[in-house]
């Protein structure tokens, strides 16, 4: 387990999945959602994997997209990974839990602990949970409910895991993320804002807030690929997207930043949280 | 220099002058000291005659405050612990008196329990404590402990003639005294002896222990928890025993712990006498647990939660822990020995399949080389990090019934629905505990934006759950946030509620005592409870002995005098208070050990200032390593006071108090406002745009203050248990808590400070012993008053009392007393600022509901409109009491006894100089601008506080003492905030320009606001002091 925190953004590896051509048509669970430049999105999507790859040095697995799934490189809402375990959970949208399988696999095949999710009752998007390298909060939002909440708790037993309402069509994640192993960072929406109240209501352990202007800035994912004296990265929106939260990112200290855009992939509700999924296969070690 | 002096500084003139006459007695008595404990002289004489005149002096002075300075030390100290004890004569008006009894009776019952001593049996309370010191010193030599019966017989004639004695001088005296008491003394030895006899029934007590072997023992079956408890903590060998408890199983469902104030029969009714010994407060750092041996049963009690399922764990947690287990209880991993097959004897989880004992194995072959202990303090650093470890869980159901479960844990309550934390409420938040029926109510306070604190209430299965719930949370809270117990709540006439306060030794206190262990390393024997059946054999020599001595209830004349049998005289002679003698009969170690065990403030004068320093130094050690460790919330709120412009000092000063925070754990997530505190960000990018919270300014700080608040109270108790200055109180708080009324000791300790916090819960006290107090309030809040000056504080008394409506809501009692909170005396003047900056209108009068702010603006009047000299007074008696080093709650054996003399000079010095105040012959002036506006506060009807907040804050030549209140009225908020400022330094400093730069501040500091009013109070010494 290691020093409090520790746990918080080491990886090895990251999984991502294609850029289907039915995102862009706004089919499946996208409804509603504005057409996208699919080409500007998969421009975006192989920066990101690129990005793992090379600048943060991460063995990159990369899903092929399926047209079936629209929705399938949002692949941080299939699975909560924390050490070796995988909860592989079932999301709001009935659409998308065929998305599962796939993740599954490949997770499994990574050597991770799988968890299932059984209850027909219990919904729960990935991105509805974040964890701070000491703890779990998971959102009760739209998209996740109590029960589900529960499977992390019970998946993640050596963790507190709490509850934070969230407001809004939002997802938990969307709103904030951790910009180190004692720092939160939030939008400063009133969802946003809300959320890290309850947060900081519900926990045991002291945290920094950073708030940005924009709460897409908040999603942003705080790495470690392991080498000692290497200081951990942070995975960000970059300027290009968010240009008034450049500035407070700076003052993230001990990091280094990697900025990257996702601003057409955000239409069809992405955020950098959901567009990967970061574990590490040697958790313990 | 003496002009105008208020009633409070009368008073206080007057004990200055006897602490002038102490300071005079002084030699006269360290010399007497030294020769009686020196060596042996003729102490009884010394003994006999020091109470005569003590009590003579009494009639002169009622105020017992005066008597000390015949008092040798030693006693003094009994004199209020002695008050404790007296409990039930709730008319002990008599501090000295009731002293000489108790020792007296304490020496009677003392002989005959040097045996039990021996064993172990412990209630070694500090007063016992004296009175171990006390006996050695008689019999010139302590170790004749065992089965010399001589010695003994000797001592009871000598106490027979004293307490004769005593009860004549009690006659004409002690009038009030409490009757049973009295009695007990005039029946003189030989009917207390014939007591003896008749009441040595006991019962056999059984006890389960962490290992799972089985200790049984017999106790005097009026015997309190403490006895037991002792008993088994000496059994056991433990030294750091207030972590742990008793538990009895009270119905299937529930456990109970057992209460070791109470008697045990009480608490028992018709069950049987069966317990089981356990964690009760689980270290939230284990690794600053002093001795492997409290390590490992902590381990003991972890694997047992473990293995039941109390403590969950992921499948890794459960093989990781599991091999840690391994490898402290079997060693290094070896193929040959440890098969496969033997895992079966361990339970590394409440299901163990397969896989995971294979796990347990590989990760077993990882810690090679790790021994037992290594191996242990690795189990724990990962078992602490668990969300549910020391978290005890009771089952209720909120207000729609729905089913939860609310978790007691050091930093406060949780709930939980399910697995989920659905709530949190840190001890900080919680202004009231209480029960009534089978209700469990938590009072909060005012969330950010609220205007009023709520209560939140919870339905529990029975009454009787509700009330462990309350008393688990006061012990809780207690343990875990204070600096010393509070001291019951002084028993009414005709009110309701449990009077239940948590009486055994805060975390801080136990720490404390820790550092003092000085043994080497016992040697245990670390066994499976699976595995092994151990006998209880070979263990402790201590409690073979004892239960032979148990079978021999003999009068105490014989060599079981030193039996069970004099225990029952301590029952009947003590009421309420027993305390079992305790003689060393173990040599020199087994004293030591005590001494620092227990309450050792009797003994505190018999420290070495060497040893203070040393303590002192260990503290600091403490301090720093906790400072790694140290939270957010420090740097937060400094960067948030120096944001309000405190100097940057402040931290310095603050960082202190990280011992009790990082423990304590005010959880300081901070809200996004404060993100300004952001470490690595510049002060001047705070307020960036882009990172700007929905407030600014001064209103930011005021909208944190709840926490602020808190933490400032934080810190103010580690800096005043760093001047060592509230060790008194500790003692008090302490010594108190089993049974005395405020009241008494007030008198006994005018310079205690922690009395204030009786006022706060009188409302919720009860009159009431019985187990079955339908309700019970406990406003769980410290009440660190900083330099408060008792008589100071009994006018606030008076204050609330006048308003009894409101008394009864007193939430909160801080005494924030700036003029004698840091002043520092540095030089040849001292100039007070008070600026008050206000929003909208001033209220001067505040509902006493906040008496923070009462306190405050109240001195603040008082301030202005009468005397300065008061204030004059206040600085300096403070500033002294400062400076001097006073005692610790640890004490030394009887070895140091040359040493004592040292330290009782000392400490008495302590006392004089605090009392020669006015030493600096200086000229005051006060001025007072104001703007006209201020008036209408005075008599302007309260609003409601929303908060309050008190800062302070130093650098080298000036103490900014900040109050923020915000309070509503009729819609309006407004907020206002109070500093004092007090420059001080010699002639180089210009003191106009600092006044006028220190308003300037002010006003650039809070842009938004006004300042009201300005009151200048300059002193200037006129020539040297003269002594």
């Amino acid at each position: 387990m290691g020093t409090p925190g520790e746990g918080l953004g080491r990886c090895s590896h990251a999984l991502i999945r294609g850029v289907p051509e039915s995102l862009a048509s706004g089919e499946g669970a996208g409804a509603g959602l504005p057409t996208l430049d699919l080409a500007k999105a998969q421009r975006e999507h192989g920066v990101l994997g690129g990005k793992l790859r090379q600048r943060l040095g991460l063995q990159l697995l990369e899903l092929p997209p399926e047209e079936s799934l629209p929705l399938g490189p949002l692949l941080g809402d299939i699975a909560v990974i924390q050490g070796d375990t995988a909860l592989i959970t079932r999301p709001w949208s009935p659409a998308r839990r065929p998305e599962v399988d796939g993740v599954r696999k490949a997770l499994q095949d990574l050597g991770l602990r799988i968890v299932e999710m059984g209850d027909e009752s219990a919904t729960l998007d990935g991105t509805d949970v974040l964890f701070t390298g000491r703890e779990f909060f998971v959102g009760l939002s739209k998209w996740t409910n109590h029960r589900g909440a529960e499977f992390v708790a019970d998946t993640f037993r050596d963790f507190a895991v709490s509850t934070v309402p969230v407001s809004g069509p939002s997802h938990l994640r969307s709103l904030c993320g951790m910009g180190g192993p004692r720092t939160v960072v939030a939008g400063s929406s009133e969802a946003a804002q809300k959320a890290v109240r309850a947060m900081a209501m519900l926990t045991d352990h002291p945290y920094a807030s950073l708030t940005l202007p924009d709460d897409a800035a908040a999603d942003c994912l705080f790495l470690r690929p392991g080498l000692p004296g290497v200081p951990p990265f942070l995975l960000h929106r970059g300027g290009g997207d968010l240009p008034n939260s450049q500035e407070a990112l700076q003052k993230l200290s001990d990091v280094t930043l990697v900025p990257v855009s996702c601003s057409e992939l955000e239409k069809a509700g992405a955020g950098l949280s959901s567009l990967c999924l970061v574990l590490s296969t040697r958790p313990h070690s | 220099m003496t002009t105008e002096v208020d009633s409070a500084s009368e008073v206080k003139k007057e004990s200055d002058q006897l602490g002038a006459d102490t300071a005079k007695e002084n030699p006269k008595e360290t010399a007497e000291n030294q020769q009686n404990q020196s060596s042996e002289p003729s102490p009884m004489a010394e003994s006999q005659s020091s109470p005569r005149r003590r009590q003579k002096r009494e009639k002169d002075s009622s105020e017992g405050r005066g008597i000390s300075r015949f008092i040798p030390p030693w006693l003094k100290k009994q004199k209020s612990y002695n008050l404790v004890v007296a409990k039930d004569g709730g008319d002990k008006k008599e501090p000295s008196d009731a002293v000489v009894e108790e020792q007296i009776l304490d020496k009677e019952e003392s002989l005959p329990e040097e045996e039990r001593q021996a064993k172990g049996d412990a209630e070694e309370t500090a007063q016992r404590k004296q009175q171990e010191i006390k006996v050695a010193v008689k019999e010139e030599r302590p170790s004749v402990s065992s089965a010399e019966t001589q010695p003994v017989e000797v001592k009871k004639e000598r106490n027979e003639e004293k307490v004769k004695e005593i009860a004549e001088d009690k006659s004409e005296e002690a009038a009030k005294r409490e009757t049973k008491e009295v009695q007990t003394n005039e029946l003189k030895a030989e009917k207390i002896s014939q007591k003896t006899i008749k009441k040595t029934k006991t019962v056999q007590c059984k006890v389960i222990l962490l290992d799972g072997t089985e200790y049984s023992c017999d106790l005097e079956k009026r015997a309190k928890g403490q006895v037991l408890f002792d008993k088994v903590c000496e059994h056991l060998n433990l030294l750091e025993k207030d972590y742990f408890g008793l538990l009895f199983q009270e119905s299937s469902e529930q456990k109970n712990w057992l209460d070791s104030a109470k008697e045990i029969k009480r608490q028992l009714r018709n069950l049987p006498w069966l317990f089981t010994f356990n964690v009760k407060f689980y270290p939230p750092d284990p690794s600053q647990l002093t001795e492997d041996i409290t390590r490992y049963f902590l381990c003991l009690q972890l694997r047992q939660d473990i293995a039941s399922g109390r403590l969950p764990c992921s499948f890794v947690t459960h093989a990781l822990l599991g091999s840690y287990t391994l490898q402290a209880e079997l060693g290094d991993y070896d193929p040959e020995e440890h098969g496969d097959n033997d895992l079966s004897d361990f339970q590394f989880s409440p299901t163990q399949t397969k896989e995971l004992e294979e796990k347990v194995i590989e990760l077993h072959k990882t810690h090679r080389g790790l021994s037992p202990a290594q191996a242990d303090s690795q189990f724990l650093e990962n078992a602490k990090r668990l969300s549910m470890y020391g978290v005890d869980l009771h089952h209720a159901k909120d207000s729609e019934g729905v089913d939860i479960k609310l978790g007691v844990c050091a930093n406060g309550l949780l709930i939980y629905k399910d697995r989920l934390r659905i709530n949190r409420f840190a001890w900080p938040k919680i202004l009231k505990i209480s029960y009534k029926r089978s209700n469990f109510y938590i009072k909060v306070r005012p969330a950010e934006l609220d205007q009023f604190e709520s209560t939140i209430g919870f339905k529990l299965p029975s009454h009787r759950a509700a009330k462990r719930l309350w008393k688990v949370c006061v012990e809780h809270h207690t343990f875990y946030r204070l600096v010393s117990p509070e001291q019951p709540p002084k028993a009414k006439f005709l009110t309701l509620g449990s009077k239940f306060r948590y009486s055994g030794r805060t975390q801080a206190q136990t720490r404390q005592a820790s550092t003092l262990i000085d043994r080497p390393a016992p040697h245990f024997e670390r066994t499976s409870s699976k595995r092994a059946s151990r006998t209880l054999d070979g263990d402790t020599v201590g409690v073979v002995d004892e239960s032979l001595m148990k079978d021999r209830p003999g009068p105490g004349g014989q060599v079981s005098a030193y039996g069970p049998g004099v225990v029952s005289i301590a029952i009947i002679q003590d009421g309420d208070g027993r305390r079992d003698a305790r003689i060393p009969t173990k040599g020199p170690q087994v004293q030591l050990i005590e001494g620092k065990r227990k309450g050792d403030h009797l003994f505190k004068d018999v420290l070495s200032m060497k040893e203070k320093y040393l303590m002192a130094s260990s503290r600091t050690v403490e301090e720093k390593a906790q400072e790694a460790d140290k939270s957010l919330e420090e740097e937060i709120t400094s960067i948030l006071f120096s944001e309000n412009g405190f100097s940057a000092n402040l931290k310095a000063t603050f960082t202190s108090a990280t011992t009790w925070t990082a423990e304590g754990t005010v959880v300081n997530y901070n809200v996004p406002e404060k993100l300004s505190s952001w470490p690595s960000s510049q002060s001047s990018e705070k307020r960036a745009p882009e990172s700007e919270g929905p407030y600014t300014g001064a209103s930011d700080a005021v909208k944190s203050s709840h926490e602020t608040l808190n933490i400032v109270e934080e810190k103010k108790q580690a800096e005043v248990g760093k001047d060592e200055r509230v060790i008194p109180e500790e003692m008090n708080g302490k010594e108190i808590s089993p049974g005395s009324g405020p009241g008494e000791t007030r008198k006994v300790e005018p310079l205690t400070q922690k009395d204030s916090t009786s006022l706060s819960s009188e409302s919720s006290s009860s009159s009431s012993e019985s187990e079955d107090e339908d309700v019970g309030e406990y406003r769980p809040h410290h009440h660190v008053t900083e330099g408060t000056i008792k008589e100071e504080q009994e006018e606030y008394e008076k204050e609330v009392d006048e308003e009894p409506g409101q008394a009864a809501k007193v939430v909160e009692r801080e005494e924030t007393v700036p003029e004698a909170s840091l002043v520092k005396q540095a030089g040849a003047s001292v100039t007070t600022v008070d600026t008050v900056i206000q929003e909208n209108v001033v209220t001067l009068k505040i509902p006493a509901e906040k008496s923070i702010n009462e306190g405050v603006v109240k001195q603040d009047m008082r301030e202005e409109t009468e005397d300065e000299q008061h204030k004059v007074n206040g600085e300096v008696s403070h500033v002294d009491i400062d400076v001097l080093p006073q005692i610790i709650c640890c004490s030394e054996p009887p070895v140091v006894k040359t040493e004592m003399v040292t330290i009782s000079d000392a400490s008495q010095r302590t006392e004089i100089s605090t009392k020669e105040v006015p030493i600096v012959q200086t000229e005051t002036k006060t001025i007072t601008y104001e703007s006209p506006q201020i008036d209408g506060g005075a008599g302007g009807d309260s609003g409601t506080l929303l908060t309050a907040q008190t800062i302070t804050s130093e650098s080298v030549s000036t103490t900014t003492t900040t109050h923020i209140t915000k309070t509503v009225k009729g819609g309006i908020s407004e907020t206002r905030i109070e500093k004092r400022i007090v420059i001080s330094g010699d002639a180089d400093i210009d003191h106009d320009e600092a006044l006028a730069q220190a308003i300037r501040e002010a006003r650039e500091q809070h842009p938004d606001m006004s300042v009201t009013r300005v009151v200048v109070h300059k002193e200037t010494k006129m020539e040297e002091g003269d002594e």
